[in-house]
């Protein structure tokens, strides 16, 4: 069967827990958006841009020296840090941009953690000539300070929000409170698979390109499927993308890799999975960082983009149905993967990807030399270089 | 009968409109929300609305995002307003409506707290962030309870949407006078009173309009086109300024007699 439902749901998790005055919003987008899909002239635009804008297809690359560092399976990075503006985030951009277009509204706003969202829908709002305002917490403004002047210089407007923890998650109520407010003539381009439906299903649909170039770029080079796949979870666009090919491939493991922070124990995380129940927030009912009295916790994780106290609720499904495996590392587990990367592959990685990579660190030494595993590496690291400077106390 | 059900029935008899006023439970305290509603009561109001402070309050324009977390800086919990309900109760029949988001509900349990909630002496539910499409697991507690669910319509809402909302909702159909979030400026009253009258063909609800009613000519206006007036965030802020000078019953009550006296039929 195929899911979400036509509530949105999967299994119990997703739905549209909206105000009223977005509901008619998401209704239409759902009918447009089920419209469009179908639409061979869309998908032959997307197909366009994705090819000569964002670069696609990405490269499988297969890292020598890090499977040989490791000395088991057989390492595959997913090259999505070569995507235009550095990060898969763009393939949903691009997908949504042109459904505002369809829908005639000439307005754009988004939310953004690490920044890359906010990049890449500033970057698609600029070729397309639409208005554009990214709200974006204070926290993450002062830590992701270069893809601020980024969206600027794109000529998008960056709205600090000072509220609760000042991070993704106070960005994204910004957005869905002026979503709230223009709706008529805005689209909330939602970065993640997270949200009211349609959203998680739409922006997995839009994502899904990176599973699918994988899986036959993975059969070509090897005559056969993976036996793994790894992807950072933040609310878990990335993962989706590589993983949705993949769902029906039984014997391919999925794993999802959530921030632990400065670990589980010290509360201080973002793993809604080892540390959350199901609850709703932001639209969606999915697991959820909460205490008893279901407020919502405020999160920790050194990568920006992973800092988020829920997760998709695809992912709360494919955990509950036992399809896919969570777990998380922590910042200094993540460090030392960044370092590692780009010692041995020459390649740095975001630091969300860098805990996807660190999760590899752990899985692969375990694994036979004939397996093969391939991790998405959903961003590059340009943008962390100068936290990552000052986390090891160098002055630039 | 519900104590919504006999306000509204009693004040059509008269010719008179609900004056509905929300509040932040706990803000600044538990202890001073209950003596704010015993005030909001002798100045006038027919209906009190509490907010129940939420951490990522998506409908809430600052004034009542601020509230929300002063209450939870106090110590604000659903089940220490419950307390707090039953407690107004020795000395209150005034309809007392919750406002929550949903995941406060959901963490409580849904079936536990309509029982708790009805018990204590709560009237009515007012969750923003569930519409109707998603309450099927509060309709059954909360019928069973015999407490009034409301939803909420807004200018965007289509006709359709307007069908279905009007007949879920109960106690009262809460029209949102603004495309947007609470504590913007009232714009169009014309725009409004046509909302209402478009409302008021699906369902024989009382239809109260809230979302931007900031004023005592504010409060005249909408009167005049729908069955209450809801005032929430210039209350709010007034509880804000004044919840540590002394003066804040004075101040609320005093503000809420100038709505109450512009909404009497002339």
């Amino acid at each position: 069967m195929a899911i979400p439902d036509r509530h949105g749901r999967f299994g119990p998790y997703g739905g549209r827990y909206v105000p009223e005055t977005l509901m008619p919003a998401l209704l239409e987008l759902e009918e447009v958006y089920e419209r469009t899909r179908r639409d061979k002239g869309f998908q032959a635009e997307l197909k366009h841009y994705l090819k000569e804008y964002v670069g696609r297809p990405t490269p499988l690359y297969f890292a020598q020296r890090l499977t040989k560092r490791l000395g088991g399976a057989k390492i595959y990075l997913k090259r999505e840090d070569l995507c235009h503006t550095g990060a898969h985030k763009i393939n949903n951009a691009i997908g949504q941009a042109l459904l505002a277009r369809r829908m005639k509204k000439p307005r754009l706003i988004a939310e953004t953690g690490a920044g890359q969202h906010g990049v890449a829908t500033a970057t698609v709002a600029a070729m397309f000539g639409l208005e554009c305002e990214i709200y974006m917490g204070t926290e993450d403004m002062q830590r992701q300070a270069l893809n601020v002047f980024r969206m600027r210089l794109l000529g998008s407007t960056v709205t600090g929000v000072d509220a609760g923890s000042r991070t993704l998650k106070d960005a994204i109520s910004e957005a869905m409170r002026d979503w709230t407010t223009n709706v008529r003539t805005t689209h909330y381009v939602l970065g993640s698979v997270l949200g009211a439906h349609p959203y998680p299903m739409m922006i997995r649909d839009f994502q899904s390109v990176i599973g699918r170039e994988a899986r036959k770029q993975i059969l070509a080079t090897e005559g056969r499927l993976p036996d793994c796949l790894i992807a950072c979870v933040g609310g878990g666009s990335n993962a989706m993308g590589l993983f949705h090919a993949f769902v029906p491939d039984k014997k391919v493991r999925m794993v999802g890799v959530e921030a632990g922070g400065l670990g589980v124990e010290s509360g201080k995380h973002a793993a809604r999975f080892a540390g959350g129940r199901p609850g709703v927030l932001q639209g969606t009912m999915t697991y959820l960082l909460q205490d008893e009295n279901g407020q919502v916790n405020l999160t920790h994780s050194v990568s920006a983009g992973l800092d988020y106290a829920a997760v998709g609720p695809e992912h709360s499904y494919y955990k509950e149905t036992n399809r896919a495996q969570y777990t998380s590392v922590t910042d200094d587990e993540a460090l030392e993967a960044f370092d590692l990367l780009a010692r041995e592959e020459g390649i740095m990685p975001a630091l969300e990807s860098a805990h996807a990579i660190a999760e590899v660190v752990k899985c692969a030494p375990k694994m036979k030399k004939s397996q093969i595993l391939i991790v998405n590496l959903s961003g590059r690291g340009d943008k962390d270089v100068q936290q990552v400077a000052r986390i090891k106390g160098v002055t630039l | 009968m519900n104590r919504l059900d006999q306000t509204f029935g009693r004040l059509n008899a008269r010719g008179e409109k609900a004056l509905i006023t929300y509040i932040m439970a706990g803000d600044p305290s538990l202890q001073e929300t209950e003596q704010l509603v015993l005030e909001l009561e002798r100045a006038g109001a027919d209906v009190i609305e509490l907010g129940v402070p939420f951490s990522d309050p998506i409908a809430d324009g600052p004034v009542i995002q601020k509230a929300a977390e002063r209450g939870l800086q106090s110590g604000t919990s659903l089940r220490r307003i419950l307390e707090s309900v039953r407690h107004l109760r020795v000395s209150t029949q005034i309809p007392i409506v919750l406002m929550a988001y949903y995941n406060n509900i959901h963490a409580f349990g849904e079936a536990e707290f309509c029982r708790i909630a009805a018990d204590a002496g709560v009237d009515g539910l007012i969750v923003p962030d569930m519409p109707p499409d998603e309450a099927g697991p509060l309709r059954g507690p909360a019928g069973e309870a015999g407490l009034h669910l409301i939803f909420l319509l807004a200018p965007t809402s289509t006709a359709s949407r307007r069908a279905y909302v009007a007949k879920e909702s109960g106690g009262f159909v809460y029209y949102v006078s603004i495309t947007g979030i609470t504590g913007a400026k009232l714009q169009d009253v014309a725009g409004v009173r046509e909302n209402v009258a478009k409302i008021r063909k699906h369902t024989k609800t009382p239809v109260a309009v809230g979302f931007g009613v900031a004023t005592p000519e504010d409060a005249a206006r909408v009167a005049q086109v729908a069955d209450g007036v809801i005032v929430g965030s210039a209350i709010v802020r007034r509880v804000g300024e004044h919840g540590q000078d002394g003066r804040l019953v004075q101040e609320v009550g005093a503000f809420v007699r100038s709505l109450k006296e512009a909404m009497q039929p002339a």
